[in-house]
């Protein structure tokens, strides 16, 4: 009542973003690179954080170029920081906004968007007698969280990377080879061509009887998966793929209505809100040439196109769209 | 409607040419939007609530004058940057696009009695489609004045300058009354309507809420500074409000600016939908600071060609829009705010007394339109 319309927390924000009780959010501290497209960014999570378990990932939202992106990055950090800071080590890739935004860009003092980690890619709480980490490129971040994190009797890695200074955390690993903690197979796909895991036995000859934990692009992972249960060791694998599904913008395509449960096709030059009422779906509308914002409904996932501008929108979490001036561009999720 | 249409010389090509133009200025800033803008909008929150905060607490002691003067300027002035610069423009999802919840058009409530839901309907949907459209642009005068000749005298208009007074004091008030079109629904039947009751009962909601921040809560919290505190906030609403209805009236009411029939809108192409909002709106000139004070709505004609760009955007786009009027022979209605108050004020005097029919009448548009 005191500050209606406003919460007291937005007064709050303006002096402890980070405090408990409100949003959950984080401030960069530090960038440090770790190769020429890879860095490490150290977080203090906001009071509220809940901490996490090595292996795990957290969603953050930064704002790139104005425009608040959210993206999944594992914790690089073992569980028992005692400064209560996080990390997440962040690989550039081609096209990446945020990628590229938090490797090069990012500056000490900047708010994020925290949620709290998750994800089931995770050691059990027994420990395994032998441990096999199976990584290649940046998929090496979720599993630098349990090496960091946890110490086993036997642990084997075999990481692949193009050459050897794309080898993120190449001296943290080499430095526990040093210290017998870790044997390293470190391959370079650009003189030695892609692992072939049908050879993984010549690399290591145990590989069946080890615990298995694999991150890398689906190609591996696939691979991998098919290998474990050719040899009836399925249990044993543990996988974590990064970005499921990506979407490929076309020209129209099929339109769900989720909460109505309609499916229909449309052309890439059809308003949404014109396929939608065509289909009985009861869409809030407004002006109809884009310029009230009565007609904004969540994108739950797909891509759709603005007939304006031709600019695309992909599906995230809280990205709302025009219907009336927005069309499919392939196939789309739209909640009504 | 006026005597002499001051679009007559433009040709159908001349007018889609000029609104593939006002397009192109619309995709240059579109394009180059970004962190400075996402910046420009956080700070200017953040100022607000800042001097929100530091007003009221120094009307703690507005038993003191200086302390009453003081606190009570910079309410008015918080008051007004949350429904101008800030308000206003959040809602019309200028700020959409940084996908920031916090800052949306779905989310954001504001320091007026017109919920946000009621006043983007009312405003964004009806008035900034119909611009200037008499019987479909109710913004027109608000249904309680005459604001153009050809409109029909009624004796009740005779008194037009004292409800556009009381209007102006009460304006948020007057906003959430044509909100909710409570002339037309309370009219027998229609009061009972679910929907309109639901509505009602919003309105009321915020009304009570404001009430009870304003004149109750926060001058209980000053203690002996009670009645002072409730003589500030009263002022601070006051300010705002006749304000903030200066700054509106200057929009589409001095004289120059046209007003449209309802047919002539029929089957109305992107270039003249342009045409109508450059010939309907009128600006205010001078310094950032009024710019800034008005929300940005000292560049209406800006803003009505492109009411989801970002408004700190609208000076710039301002010059590249005026020459385009320019190029087009099309009169640019501008001046300082004293003298487009007066002008708009002169308008809702004189056509408070019946007038004669203007002799010369219009060639229809929709003739127009057809034969082109």
């Amino acid at each position: 009542m005191v500050t209606t319309p406003l919460l007291p927390s937005d007064y709050l924000d303006l002096v402890s973003p980070l405090r408990a009780g409100a949003d959950l959010r984080g401030r960069i501290e530090a960038v440090h690179p770790e190769t020429g497209d890879a860095a490490t960014i150290v977080i203090r999570p906001g009071r509220g954080w809940r901490g996490h378990t090595a292996g795990q990932y957290v969603r953050i939202g930064v704002d790139v170029d104005g425009v608040r992106l959210w993206r999944a990055y594992s914790l690089t950090s073992p569980t028992n920081r005692q400064d209560g800071r996080v990390t997440i080590t962040v690989k550039a890739i081609p096209d990446g906004k945020v990628s590229n935004h938090l490797v090069r860009r990012a500056k000490p003092g900047t708010l994020i968007q925290l949620d709290q980690p998750t994800g089931d890619f995770v050691l059990p709480q027994a420990k395994p007698a032998k441990v096999l980490y199976l990584t290649a490129g940046s998929g090496i971040t979720p599993v630098m969280g349990m090496l960091r994190d946890t110490e086993f009797d036997d642990v084997v890695m075999v990481h692949s990377a193009p050459q050897a200074q794309d080898v993120i955390f190449r001296n943290e690993l080499h430095d526990l080879v040093a210290d017998k903690k870790l044997r390293l197979t470190e391959l370079h796909t650009d003189t030695d061509g892609v692992l072939d895991i049908t050879r993984l036995a010549e690399l290591v000859p145990d590989w069946a009887e080890r615990e298995t934990w694999a991150c890398g692009p689906a190609g591996l992972l696939d691979a991998a998966e098919k290998h474990w249960s050719e040899h009836g060791v399925q249990e044993r694998l543990h996988t974590e793929r990064f970005r499921p599904g990506i979407v490929v913008a076309g020209d129209g395509g099929e339109v769900t209505f989720s909460a109505t449960g309609k499916t229909v096709d449309a052309d890439g030059a059809t308003p949404l809100l014109d396929v939608g009422e065509e289909a009985g779906v009861l869409m809030p509308s407004g002006c109809r040439m884009g310029i009230c914002f009565g007609c904004v409904t969540p994108l739950k996932a797909g891509a759709v196109r603005d007939l304006r501008t031709g600019e695309i929108t992909e599906a995230e979490p809280g990205v709302l769209i025009q219907t009336c001036v927005s069309a499919a561009a392939g196939p789309c999720d739209i909640e009504r | 409607m006026t005597a002499i249409d001051p679009t007559a010389h433009l040709t159908a090509e001349q007018i889609e040419e000029l609104g593939r133009e006002l397009d192109a200025i619309r995709d240059e800033v579109i394009a180059d939007r970004g962190e400075k803008d996402a910046a420009y909008i956080r700070k200017v929150i953040s100022a607000q609530r800042k001097l929100e905060l530091v007003s009221r607490g120094v009307l703690l002691f507005s038993i003191f004058p200086p302390a009453w003067l003081i606190g009570t300027a910079g309410l008015s002035v918080a008051k007004i940057m949350d429904n101008m610069e800030i308000g206003h423009n959040i809602l019309h999802g200028q700020w959409d696009w940084m996908r920031d919840p916090k800052i949306h058009s779905t989310t954001w409530e504001w320091d007026h009695v017109s919920p946000s839901e009621q006043w983007k309907h009312s405003h964004n949907e009806l008035h900034h489609t119909y611009t200037n459209v008499i019987g479909k642009d109710n913004d027109l005068g608000y249904g309680i004045m005459r604001v153009d000749e050809d409109q029909r005298w009624h004796p009740f208009h005779l008194g037009q300058p004292l409800w556009n007074f009381l209007n102006a004091c009460f304006f948020e008030y007057g906003i959430a009354a044509y909100d909710l079109e409570l002339g037309k629904n309370l009219r027998k039947r229609r009061r009972k309507n679910p929907e309109f009751r639901a509505r009602a009962k919003a309105v009321g909601r915020k009304i009570r809420k404001q009430v009870l921040k304003d004149y109750v809560i926060h001058p209980l919290l000053s203690g002996p500074s009670f009645l002072p505190t409730l003589a500030a906030t009263f002022t601070a609403n006051l300010v705002r409000n006749i304000w903030t209805h200066s700054v509106i009236m200057c929009g589409h009411f001095p004289e120059g600016v046209q007003v449209f029939e309802r047919r002539s809108i029929k089957g109305e192409t992107r270039g003249q939908w342009y045409l109508r909002q450059m010939m309907g709106s009128a600006n205010i000139s001078g310094s950032k600071a009024m710019h800034f004070m008005t929300g940005n709505l000292s560049h209406q004609i800006e803003h009505h060609l492109f009411p989801d760009l970002p408004s700190n955007r609208y000076a710039e786009v301002a010059v590249k829009v005026r020459a385009l009027f320019e190029k087009y022979e099309l009169e640019y209605v501008t001046g300082p705010l004293p003298k487009q108050v007066f002008s708009a004020w002169h308008k809702v005097f004189r056509l408070s007394l019946p007038n004669k029919k203007p002799k010369v009448k219009t060639p229809d548009r929709e003739q127009e339109l057809v034969a082109a």
